[in-house]
């Protein structure tokens, strides 16, 4: 019961309390923050499931990279409405995870911790290679995202049409961070979340009794590709340019550090650090030059007092609503 | 062709050192330290400091280097990744803790010696000159020599001291050397002071040829992960094998390839996948690690 209405604050919360609170206090420059916060969680929860895996991905940037260049080659050159791109640039980043996983996942730890942390330097270097990419110059002046509508009926409204386009955004990417979740949920209560759990702990152990390892991590890297790809597609829709640099090693890290600073063993771990991070990042802006000195103090202090994570501290009434 | 191997040389020395310090962190805590790059910066900071600034001598400023770096890394190991490791449920909770220390050493950078390039007067003048099949300056092939004596005296240290020989045991199994009556945590702090004042020696010989500025800790780290994944984790040869070969790689790709642009790097990041896909555990490791 309590998850329940757990769910439905927090629906509440983002869908109808945060935007009256933002029309009310004029602050419309919040709806990017907060907009940025649903995607990087997005990309951040993909991160979380290599976790679940067992293994510490840093490469989250590369595919939100690849998703970005995707959604935007797809847009400006081949000329696809920007809504069908989402998904194609989910599923390419997903089918380079498939690619490069099978020989990459048999690392373990701390040799998959660097190869996925190369991985990011990879792409980066690809996107300044490849003729198609256009180079250090990036792509630039993407369209907004245009209309939808099925049988005459308007399900999305054209972008550049609207005299808001960034609450449309913020809409968009907390419809895409909820599906997110509840997918995540779903699939960590399922049979393969449990496959999952199994291998996190010990492999072999996992292979002895009949699960097919090899398959199950190639997945599980395929999905969490995929959520990396939907979140910097999106992102490079916002920022209407992707460029090499729109995801780098610093960006990997940081989806990394947001599943740690929320938890590693609970699914809404990502969303809470990430949200935590943004914000402490954005509140310390006020402190000008010792900005980036005391939000890694702040990180340091937080890892010396809750190296589990902050929903390590849980409330007691609380203890089945975050598994 | 003589011009390529001397400065793979050049530069396989003083990545050997980096990915030394590095893999030397990790055997001990098991701890991938983000931090080295900016480690290595600091020590260029500080010799430049106290060589370039105050006009100290070169081989005190390098000592002052070395003496920060080590009281640094003593104290982190003692403060924060001890209690760290004690307390998480999970080891990997230590890459979460060393990426913050990252930021804070690029902070602390930032706010004492500012955004600017860096340089010092170099430390001596001139250029060796074979025909003009071997140009190489004076400068450069001291910090060579340097760099490998000071290799050279590592493996000395770790092969035949009573702290090396410590430092070894904890490396191949922490609760043997334990029973074996070695005081695990001094010889933890020992070690990760060791792995950073490595970090500050290297910064401190490079200085005087690349000069040092704040944005080269992040791409230093990654180098120093890529040799280190080379050689094998937390094995020593593997790490001046891995330093040796990326320095070789580098200096000829950059002579055979330059004129298709700059794609060196993403060739040598491209076959390092592959020969991982081949052999995870890179050259020298072991399985898993």
């Amino acid at each position: 019961m309590i998850q329940w209405a757990g769910l439905v604050v927090f629906l509440l919360t983002i869908f109808v309390a945060v935007p009256g609170f933002v029309a009310a206090s004029g602050r419309s420059d919040l709806y990017y923050t907060l907009t940025s916060v649903a995607l990087l969680s997005i990309a951040s929860a993909g991160v979380w499931l290599t976790f679940y895996i067992g293994r510490i991905n840093i490469g989250q940037g590369a595919f939100a990279l690849i998703g970005a260049y995707v959604s935007a080659i797809l847009v400006t050159k081949v000329g696809i409405s920007f809504w069908l791109s989402l998904p194609l640039a989910g599923v390419f980043a997903a089918a380079v995870a498939v690619v490069i996983g099978l020989p990459i996942l048999r690392l373990r730890g701390v040799y998959f911790a660097m190869i996925s942390l190369v991985l990011t330097q990879v792409v980066t270097l690809t996107a300044l290679a490849l003729p198609v990419t256009n180079g250090a110059k990036g792509i630039t002046s993407i369209p907004l995202p245009g209309g939808v509508s099925i049988l005459g009926l308007t399900v999305i409204p054209d972008f550049a049409t609207l005299e808001n386009p960034r609450l449309a955004f913020y809409y968009t990417a907390c419809v895409l961070m909820v599906l997110t979740f509840a997918a995540m949920y779903r699939l960590v209560n399922s049979r393969l979340g449990h496959l999952c759990r199994s291998m996190q702990q010990n492999e072999e152990l996992a292979s002895s009794i009949g699960v097919n390892i090899s398959y199950v991590r190639v997945i599980v890297f395929a999905i969490s590709s995929f959520l990396g790809g939907i979140g910097g597609a999106m992102f490079g829709s916002i920022a209407q340019s992707v460029y090499p640099s729109s995801f780098q090693v610093a960006d990997s890290v940081n989806f990394m550090l947001n599943c740690f600073l929320g938890g590693l063993g609970y699914v809404f771990g990502p969303m809470l650090g990430t949200l935590v991070l943004y914000f402490g990042w954005d509140l310390l802006f006020e402190l000008g030059r010792f900005q980036l000195l005391a939000y890694s103090s702040m990180l340091i202090i937080l890892m010396l007092f809750l190296p589990n994570g902050l929903l390590s501290l849980r409330l007691p009434g609380k203890k089945e609503s975050d598994k | 062709m003589e011009q390529i191997l001397a400065n793979g040389i050049y530069l396989g020395a003083q990545y050997a050192m980096i990915a030394l310090g590095l893999t030397l962190i990790f055997a001990l805590m098991n701890v991938l330290n983000f931090a080295h790059g900016q480690m290595y910066v600091l020590g260029g900071f500080v010799t430049y400091t106290f060589y370039g600034q105050l006009g100290w001598p070169f081989v005190l400023a390098l000592l002052a280097s070395c003496i920060t770096l080590a009281v640094l890394g003593a104290l982190i190991e003692r403060f924060l990744f001890a209690p760290v490791i004690r307390r998480s449920s999970r080891e990997e909770s230590t890459m979460l803790l060393a990426a913050g220390l990252a930021f804070l050493f690029d902070a602390i950078i930032l706010l004492v010696f500012g955004e600017k390039q860096r340089g010092v007067p170099k430390i001596v003048d001139g250029v060796f000159n074979w025909d003009f099949r071997l140009i190489m300056p004076y400068d450069r092939i001291l910090i060579c020599v340097l760099a490998i004596l000071s290799i050279v005296s590592f493996i000395l240290f770790m092969q035949y001291s009573k702290t090396g020989r410590a430092l070894r045991a904890l490396a191949q199994d922490r609760t043997a050397a334990q029973l074996m009556g070695v005081n695990v945590d001094r010889y933890s702090m020992i070690g990760f002071a060791l792995g950073a004042m490595l970090a500050g020696l290297v910064g401190g010989l490079l200085v005087t040829i690349t000069g040092v500025n704040l944005g080269m800790g992040g791409p230093t780290s990654i180098k120093a992960f890529m040799m280190v994944m080379i050689g094998g984790a937390g094995v020593i040869s593997g790490a001046i094998a891995g330093g040796i070969i990326l320095g070789f790689l580098e200096a000829i790709g950059l002579a055979v390839l330059s004129q298709y642009g700059d794609i060196t790097y993403l060739l040598i990041f491209i076959s390092l996948m592959i020969f991982l896909a081949i052999r995870p555990q890179g050259l020298m490791g072991k399985p898993w690690g």
